[in-house]
């Protein structure tokens, strides 16, 4: 990896977040891909995928929940993480920053409606 | 003063035009959070961004004088704004310090191993640089500004005025001559354009003392060898001297001193103890370096750093105490790009919306000074240093709560506000541990 490479390096198949663990930060992707999964009755259902620039693990943020999804590396994986701490600090301070985590829930409720309308059809 | 919020006049619209003096962090972060909330608002600005300094090119003409670090706070919260650092302008990712006493030096590790703060060099690099080999820091930024619209201008800003109606007016070292509905002055303390705004009713610039910067080229093997991704800080009992750190880049290393306006001899003192000589490798000379500068830093924010259609960032108006300064100039600049695009600029729209964030940052610099006074104590008390070094050994093996790798670890990266360093050294836990380990210090001492 190179020198200026910043955040954490997960390899292939290393789990960012198990679903059911208490969650108390968010991750920004740096570089690859991972796969959202829930897993229900024992068995692993793949919700989507995300790459660089996205952020994963928001609800942790908002919510005393523990993690609704498992979220796994696809390949190699550099990630990092935000602290819930100094996010909420940071937000406090700058409403303006949760506009884009505001962005990121908006579309993913869009993509839901969508894909709940192509089942219903 | 008349009360102008309701004023028409006052807010920014279709084809408002606004300078920015000063393309470093603040100025570039401004005027990108300018077309970003602009471009939420549905509304079209025009942005002239004044830079004398070409960052394309080595230093002098490119430098921007400074040690170059960017707090893993800073790093968290670009990345939330979907600005990620890339690893072409992050020199090196640190995910450690190493804390270098005469009682010994004890390394501290990022609670997730993981390299959450980034070395860069400003500008294009030290002063030996031939062949440029990444990008600079002030350069990128620049660049994410222009790519939201802001039109680059290489020129030197030399007067300043206001027209009939109020607007300011600058005049360039070509001769031209331009009116804005607002001004943002971005300039560093060392920066002669301060100067021009002194006129200004209430604006004071702000206090300043000497520092030390001295870039070392060692070879990208050496530095990993001997450095590696670690900051290296040292607290030594030398009166003057608040901070000194070695900051290790790509095929550089940065050395920081900060404090009382430090001076050749101090440097002299600092570079022969044999704590510093230890951490440079093996026959190496500390005394040459590839450049070196002793740029002024702000020790005390501006007095009034706006006014109606002016409003100063960064370094020009407050910064943090010693740390984090261009998380300031974020914090700073993106705080007056949302007063302006989203209430207005008049003096009053920024003292009830810029203001309060200024004073917070000097409410908690006043914190700061509490807290260095303290380490100053500390550095001048061996059984004290031996206490600090005990407690964050026994931390680094797993033997007790982070607590003081927690303290120092903000103190020194300035990751967290100084008001939270206190209150956690205030907890009773904390001050009992030190106590113990104080004690136990002071009975080896007469051993």
């Amino acid at each position: 990896m190179e020198t200026g490479a910043l955040g954490k390096v997960y390899e292939d198949g290393d789990l960012l977040v198990r679903q059911g663990d208490p969650g108390d930060c968010l991750f920004v992707i740096q570089e690859g891909t991972v796969e959202i999964l829930m897993e229900q009755g024992g068995r692993e259902k793949l919700l989507r995928t995300s790459g660089p620039g996205e952020l994963i693990g928001e609800m942790a943020i908002f919510e005393h929940e523990a993690r609704s999804a498992t979220v796994r590396a696809r390949g190699r994986v550099r990630a990092l993480t935000v602290d819930k701490k100094n996010f909420l600090r940071r937000i406090h301070e700058d409403p303006s920053l949760a506009y884009r985590l505001v962005q990121t829930l908006s579309r993913r409720v869009r993509d839901l409606s969508r894909r709940l309308a192509e089942v219903d059809a | 003063m008349t009360d102008t919020r309701h004023s028409p006049d006052w807010t920014l619209g279709d084809g408002s035009r606004i300078g920015v003096i000063g393309s470093g962090p603040a100025g570039s972060f401004f005027s990108y959070f300018l077309f970003d909330l602009a471009h939420r608002t549905g509304i079209d600005l025009e942005v002239d961004l004044y830079e004398s300094r070409d960052f394309t090119r080595p230093a002098p003409q490119g430098c921007n004088m400074c040690g170059g670090i960017i707090s893993e706070t800073l790093v968290q919260n670009l990345a939330t704004e979907g600005i990620n650092l890339p690893a072409s302008i992050i020199q090196r990712g640190l995910d450690s310090y190493v804390l270098h006493m005469d009682v010994g030096s004890v390394r501290i590790e990022t609670p997730l191993h993981e390299k959450r703060i980034g070395a860069i060099h400003r500008g294009p690099g030290p002063r030996d640089v031939r062949e440029i080999k990444w990008e600079s820091f002030d350069g990128y930024l620049q660049r994410l500004a222009m790519d939201k619209g802001a039109r680059r201008i290489q020129d030197r800003v030399t007067a300043y005025g206001r027209t009939p109606d109020g607007r300011p007016r600058v005049t360039l070292k070509s001769g031209n001559t331009t009116v804005y509905d607002l001004l943002a002055v971005a300039v560093g303390v060392n920066s002669p354009a301060l100067k021009l705004f002194e006129s200004e009713v209430g604006y004071r610039p702000p206090r300043s003392v000497k520092t030390f910067i001295r870039e070392y080229y060692l070879g990208k093997e050496t530095v990993d060898a001997v450095l590696g991704n670690s900051m290296h800080i040292f607290l030594l009992n030398l009166p003057r001297l608040e901070f000194a750190a070695f900051i290790p880049k790509g095929e550089y290393a940065s050395l920081c001193l900060l404090g009382d306006d430090i001076d050749k001899e101090l440097v002299t003192r600092f570079l022969e103890s044999p704590e510093v000589t230890r951490a440079f490798p093996v026959r190496f000379d500390p005394a040459k370096g590839s450049c070196q500068c002793s740029p002024r830093i702000n020790v005390d924010g501006a007095l009034h750093p706006y006014a109606d259609r002016l409003v100063f960032l960064g370094d020009a108006g407050v910064t943090r105490l010693y740390k984090d300064g261009i998380g300031a100039a974020y914090r700073t600049a993106k705080a007056a790009a949302a007063t302006a695009v989203l209430h207005g600029v008049s003096e009053r729209h920024f003292r009830e919306h810029y203001a309060p964030l200024c004073r917070s940052i000097a409410q908690d610099n006043r914190l700061g000074k509490f807290a260095f006074a303290v380490t100053r104590g500390i550095q001048q008390r061996r059984f004290a240093r031996r206490a600090v070094l005990d407690m964050t050994s026994g931390e680094q093996k797993g033997r007790a709560a982070r607590r003081m790798s927690g303290v120092l670890w903000d103190m020194f990266t300035g990751s967290s506000p100084y008001r939270s360093i206190v209150l956690r050294s205030l907890h009773p836990a904390f001050l009992g541990r030190l106590a113990w380990n104080s004690g136990a210090s002071l009975l080896r001492g007469r051993e």
